[in-house]
């Protein structure tokens, strides 16, 4: 059964900007997904709508199992400058009423398993991008959601921090058994994360096609330089260039 | 010692000398213009009567600056909260601000019926205004996304206010404070001015008067410096305070050492 389903969602603004037309797509439980795109395309837009922060115009979004707790990864890591690292990833639970005790050492525990054990009482300020985003995924993740909504996370850090977050977030998602929703605009991101590549068109939103990507391929860094993950991403990329020329809707 | 320590020094102790020499070779009667040393002599002198005056302007300085603190952030919060109380009461700030204090310290005065009362609300109107349009201004400043993410853990506006907007609006807040600091004390030494008497006890601006009738010059630099190195100690003690809340996250509090 699914976790969540988008059922001919669309979304047009006060403005009158047509983001998303209608949008129809299930995210199986435990599945990692991407949303691949051009920039303007409304993959944000389905992201906050699958979060509740936005609602959508018609259509709607149901989680057959009930709502669960979510977490969400944005753009730039969101950390609050006056919090430690402690503080900011604890900050869902005591959003939740969570004592104070109980709720530092869940998060610390979360904080071990990003890799930042020893960083507690650091300030934002003193990390780097990469360390910063790791905070912002340990804050995400210790209210032990059912469903991780990432919204290009990575797009700002450098190719090497890149790389090393996208496995550690593969290691995470194994472990945890968390549904992760990734949008990006890299086709080689996507592919090396997902088992399943949504792709949209632009003006308004809408999905264009759909690619599987073999569950049984090893993720890790052999995968990068294989000749399967050459043929993935050259089909993506052609998928999204087909997307990418189709005109907008009449 | 760094040099912003010593400049400075450097600077006043040198203008300081030429104004004692300039007095004395020109001959300068000390009723027009006294140097240096014999106001220094005066404030020992007449330490029993200025010390006095400053304590209670001082008081009205600090009551003052406190009250603006309360009502100017109480204010600021109430208006993050309610857009329908902002737009209504926000222009009758603005009113309250550009209207001239020596224009609207007569009829305080008059209304107040209490001379101390009546230096307190002069000097609180002036003072307020700073903290509530910086207040309001970082309450307003908070990440979006950060927003997002307390509606996506649903906290409440209580728990937004408290956790998200609050610390955030902290450094505006501060800045706001230093300023209102200095205008605290204007406003106290102005509406003594303006009201002509010190009411139960007598400030510095009524020193000032006071000695000014009476052409005790020396007497009235004296006072004067007084109201100067208050202002000076306001704006570094504020400092320190805002350095010392904000020394560990905030930008504008970090060493320039890259």
């Amino acid at each position: 059964m699914h976790l969540v389903g988008v059922r001919g969602v669309s979304k047009v603004f006060g403005n009158g900007v047509a983001a998303l037309a209608g949008i129809s797509l299930d995210i199986a439980a435990g599945e990692f997904l991407s949303i691949l795109g051009p920039s303007g395309c409304g993959k944000s837009t389905l992201l906050r709508l699958i979060a509740g922060l936005l609602r959508p115009t018609a259509g709607t979004i149901e989680w057959p199992g009930g709502r669960r707790d979510l977490g969400f990864v944005f753009q730039e890591a969101t950390l609050m400058p006056w919090a430690t690292v402690l503080g900011n990833v604890a900050l869902p639970l005591r959003l939740h009423g969570m004592a104070r005790s109980e709720r530092e050492a869940r998060a610390a525990e979360m904080l071990a398993r990003v890799g930042l054990k020893g960083f507690e009482r650091t300030w934002p300020r003193e990390l780097s991008g990469g360390m910063k985003m790791r905070v912002s995924l340990a804050r995400a993740l210790v209210v032990e959601p059912r469903l991780l909504l990432m919204d290009e996370p990575f797009a700002a850090l450098d190719e090497i921090t890149r790389h090393r977050l996208n496995g550690d977030l593969l290691d995470l998602w194994r472990h945890s058994g968390v549904t992760v929703v990734f949008v990006t605009h890299s086709v080689f991101e996507s592919v090396f994360l997902s088992q399943r590549i949504v792709v949209m068109a632009a003006r308004p939103g809408r999905v264009a096609a759909e690619l599987a990507i073999d569950p049984q391929q090893p993720r890790d860094e052999s995968f990068r330089t294989s000749t399967e993950y050459g043929a993935y991403c050259r089909l993506t990329s052609a998928r999204l260039g087909d997307a990418m020329a189709m005109g907008p809707l009449a | 010692m760094s040099l912003r320590v010593v400049a400075p020094i450097v600077m006043g102790v040198l203008m300081l000398a030429l104004w004692e020499a300039a007095v004395r070779m020109a001959a300068i009667p000390p009723y027009i213009l006294p140097g240096p040393i014999l106001v220094a002599q005066t404030l020992i002198d007449d330490w029993g009567t200025l010390a006095p005056s400053l304590l209670v302007t001082l008081r009205i300085t600090l009551e003052a600056l406190a009250a603006a603190v309360l009502v100017g952030g109480l204010l600021a919060v109430l208006f993050s909260l309610s857009r329908w109380v902002e737009l209504s009461l926000f222009p009758y700030a603005i009113i309250l601000q550009v209207t001239p204090i020596v224009a609207i310290a007569p009829l305080i005065i008059v209304w107040a019926n209490d001379v101390d009362l009546s230096l307190l609300i002069c000097a609180w109107l002036v003072a307020f205004f700073p903290i509530l349009s910086n207040t309001i201004l970082g309450l307003r400043s908070v990440d979006p996304n950060l927003l997002d993410l307390f509606q996506l853990y649903g906290a409440g506006r209580w728990r937004t206010l408290v956790h998200l907007r609050l610390p955030a609006a902290l450094p505006y807040f501060l800045g706001g404070l230093r300023i209102s600091g200095g205008l605290a004390l204007i406003g106290a030494v102005v509406a003594e001015f303006v009201a002509g008497t010190g009411g139960s006890a007598s400030g510095l601006a009524w020193r000032i008067l006071e000695a000014g009738y009476q052409l005790k010059i020396p007497r009235m630099f004296a006072a004067l410096v007084l109201i100067s190195a208050t202002g000076i100690a306001i704006f570094l003690l504020l400092t320190l305070l805002s350095h010392l809340l904000l020394r560990r996250w905030h930008e504008s509090a970090l060493s320039t050492e890259r």
